[in-house]
């Protein structure tokens, strides 16, 4: 196992990474986008950019165009969004489309999608909950066989960038029971195919997801994306990786409210005295920077372990995104409090963090999604 | 790279040779660890020929000069030999407050002639030692401290009490603060000095804890004749490693938040317990707290690994120690409460049958001081709030 810390290319990215955002994405312009009620939900200029800084070929082989960096490389832009708020299809595309394809495209699917991916013409949605809390196990969406294709009847919500993507990856069931993780299957479908209905919702955190519905939709046997009935297992290892993005992105969410909030204990006076010289705050401070601490070890180990391609990847995947989620929450919550009235403004910042705090847990598994895998992972 | 891998084979066989069978089997008891000393009475032939063989090797602290006794090793060996030791389940050769506290001080800080006295008997475990720290009066106000050290030419004469000295009671010298000049400013006129326990006019008594045992002593000193060559440092400023001391006190009790090598996780003693329903603990509730524990636990392990690597990069991480002693002691008094809970009512068996299985209130007991030892919780959050987030 590597060493627990950044090598010179990562910093490198790390660095690239903290100086593109917070001149090209910063919190003003999730704002701008949120006033706006804005079309797509993300600047597609601000895409582009990230297309030619490499961020969106950041996981992807070379011989597809991208720098097969890994997901250490990518958790450190994952984290420098999370400290900015930035908005982009990174999750949905740079991350699910390229790992998917990567890991169960045939050699065409692969060819005619990810170098598209890669110059920043193609966008991707991943459409797997059925329920509002996440279980990818529980399909109920069915794909029947027809001819030489298939049917695809049922619906989708929570689909992060599920209206403006142009290819879907759906899960649906070909064999099996409500719960069965055998069975399940995963096909490419063009949002814009008939019978498919995309439902932009705007979410508390400003940004969009979707509930897709399909209506005896026709795909050809070519949509479908690895083996029939082997879906599951794709989209196990595809949510880790996933997971793992949005646990760094929440260690830069908390870190960076957390950050605010202490910056403000040391200026804001009560009773005559900087709020940061009572005893009663300093605890809760040193005891959110020590769970910090924890959130920065285990989200590089998960990323790390994805890498090596590590037994444990799952285990540690789900320990971070756990962490990272039990700590977000505490993070967000404590700086709104410490900032009192202040932190209730839409004016101040911190709110908005709390807002994309509990989106990114929820998404894909929360504390307590995760704290039951990983006991089950575990044995126990 | 092809070195260490080279170095990996060759410790891995002589471990496979030299390790005991019976030296790979989880401690049942604490009195089974090894602390060798003057007056130890070691337990088995296999306990004192474990011993012999690493400190042979100067692998009982080896990441020390060899000239000293010790390994000569390099980080990144260390590494390797501790990710060995653990493969094989290895019981430590030797638990040492000189290995792990005032070694490191003598080697940083010491003269030569120092050096060559006392690191080779810590290596091979010949010299156990002890803390003389805290007084009745200065507990985490440990600046405070007033036992008093006379000047008198080629040495010191000391007065004072020392309180919750470690074992004091079986160990054969004491490293130990004293007030060599009472008119400095309080943390400006201390010295550490080193003195044999035998030296007439320290007595010592031990003091029983809630858990029934004495791991703790009180120690009188009187009129007791410490040569001035046996000052770590420079005389009054001992204040420095003092608190050097106490950045390597605070890791190792945090490091008691990890499970250590060959004993039984947290979840397995659940399994044993109460069993499992369908592939999950069969109490639902306890499965969430067991669970709770071992993220916060892992994610613990995880932190001291990544600060040791961060130091070893040469990344300053300021005072993680004291993140890493408060968090750690937290993790395992909540396993500590979790093991209790788990056993039920066997865990309250003070004396009879079931009372073998670990003694399990007495420890359950013991982690309360924690966080109270080296500095209690509440200083360790005052320091990183201070220190580390300049909140004041």
């Amino acid at each position: 196992m590597a060493a627990l810390v950044l090598n010179e290319e990562q910093q490198m990215l790390k660095d690239a990474a903290k100086g593109f955002l917070s001149e090209s994405a910063p919190i003003s312009q999730l704002r701008q986008l949120r006033d706006n009620r804005d079309e797509a939900g993300f600047s597609r200029e601000l895409w582009q950019s990230m297309v030619e800084m490499g961020f969106v070929g950041t996981l992807m082989l070379e011989e597809f165009g991208g720098s097969a960096f890994g997901n250490v490389g990518m958790g450190q832009v994952f984290e420098q969004a999370g400290r900015n708020l930035s908005v982009a299809p990174l999750l949905s595309t740079a991350v699910i489309g390229v790992c998917a394809l990567q890991l169960a495209g045939s050699t065409e699917q692969k060819q005619a999608l990810l170098p598209a991916i890669a110059e920043g013409k193609l966008l991707t949605a991943l459409a797997v909950d059925e329920t509002p809390r996440h279980n990818p196990a529980r399909v109920t969406t069915t794909a029947a066989p027809q001819g030489a294709g298939f049917v695809l009847n049922g619906h989708k919500s929570f689909v992060i960038d599920g209206h403006v993507a142009d290819k879907l990856i759906v899960s649906a069931r070909t064999a099996g029971d409500k719960n069965d993780r055998a069975g399940i299957s995963l096909f490419l479908v063009d949002r814009q195919a008939a019978g498919v209905s995309v439902e932009r919702t705007f979410m508390v955190d400003s940004r969009n997801a979707a509930i897709v519905r399909f209506d005896n939709v026709q795909v050809d046997a070519s949509a479908l994306l690895g083996e029939q009935g082997q879906g599951f297992e794709v989209l196990d290892k595809v949510l880790d990786v996933a997971n793992a993005q949005l646990a760094a992105e929440l260690l830069g969410i908390a870190s960076q409210a957390f950050e605010v909030t202490v910056k403000y204990l040391q200026e804001r006076k009560q009773f005559g005295v900087v709020l940061g010289s009572f005893q009663g705050l300093q605890h809760r401070c040193a005891h959110l920077f020590s769970e910090l601490e924890l959130v920065k070890s285990v989200v590089l180990k998960a990323l790390a372990a994805l890498d090596e391609g590590a037994e444990e990847a799952s285990q540690l995947v789900s320990l971070a995104k756990a962490k990272s989620s039990e700590v977000a929450e505490l993070a967000t919550n404590e700086a709104v409090q410490m900032h009192g009235g202040m932190g209730m403004t839409d004016e101040f910042d911190v709110g908005l963090f709390m807002k994309r705090a509990r989106a990114a847990q929820l998404l894909f598994g929360d504390y307590r999604y995760h704290a039951d895998r990983f006991a089950s992972l575990r044995g126990y | 790279m092809t070195d260490l891998h080279a170095f990996r084979e060759e410790t891995r066989a002589w471990l496979e040779e030299n390790c005991p069978q019976s030296m790979r089997t989880p401690f049942t008891a604490e009195d089974e660890q090894c602390w060798g000393g003057r007056n130890f009475k070691f337990k088995s032939d296999d306990q004192r020929l474990w011993l012999e063989r690493m400190a042979e090797k100067g692998w009982t602290a080896p990441d020390w000069p060899q000239e000293y006794g010790g390994g000569g090793l390099s980080n990144a060996e260390c590494k390797v030999l501790r990710e060995e030791l653990a493969r094989i389940k290895a019981r430590p050769a030797l638990s040492s407050f000189g290995v792990w506290m005032i070694g490191p001080a003598i080697l940083k800080f010491g003269s030569e002639e120092l050096k060559r006295q006392h690191l080779p008997p810590i290596v091979r475990g010949e010299i156990r030692w002890c803390q003389g720290y805290s007084e009745p009066g200065a507990g985490s106000d440990l600046a405070g401290l007033q036992t008093k050290a006379v000047d008198e030419g080629d040495h010191f004469i000391v007065n004072g009490q020392k309180i919750w000295t470690s074992y004091a009671d079986k160990a054969d010298w004491m490293f130990c603060l004293v007030r060599t000049n009472p008119e400095a400013k309080k943390q400006l006129g201390i010295t550490l000095v080193l003195f044999d326990m035998a030296t007439p006019g320290v007595s010592t008594r031990p003091i029983k804890l809630i858990s029934g045992n004495s791991p703790f002593c009180e120690s009188f000193l009187d009129n007791v004749r410490v040569e001035k060559n046996q000052v770590v440092g420079e005389i009054n400023a001992g204040w420095t490693i003092a608190k050097y001391l106490l950045t390597h006190e605070r890791e190792m009790i945090g490091g008691m938040g990890k499970t250590a090598a060959g004993q039984k996780t947290l979840p397995q003693v659940a399994v044993d317990a109460i069993g499992l329903d369908n592939g999950k603990l069969a109490d639902g509730y306890l499965r969430s707290e067991v669970t709770r524990w071992e993220l916060d636990a892992r994610a613990f392990e995880l932190t001291s690994e990544r600060v040791l690597d961060e130091a070893k990069a040469g990344q300053g991480v300021g005072a993680a120690s004291a993140m890493l002693k408060y968090y750690g002691t937290e993790v395992n008094k909540r396993r500590q409460e979790l093991l209790v809970a788990l056993r039920g009512s066997d865990a309250l068996v003070w004396e009879g049958e079931a009372w073998k299985e670990g003694a399990l209130p007495r420890t359950w007991l013991r982690s309360k001081g924690n966080s109270i030892e080296g500095g209690t919780s509440e200083i360790q959050l005052n320091v990183i709030a201070r220190n580390i987030l300049g909140l004041q």
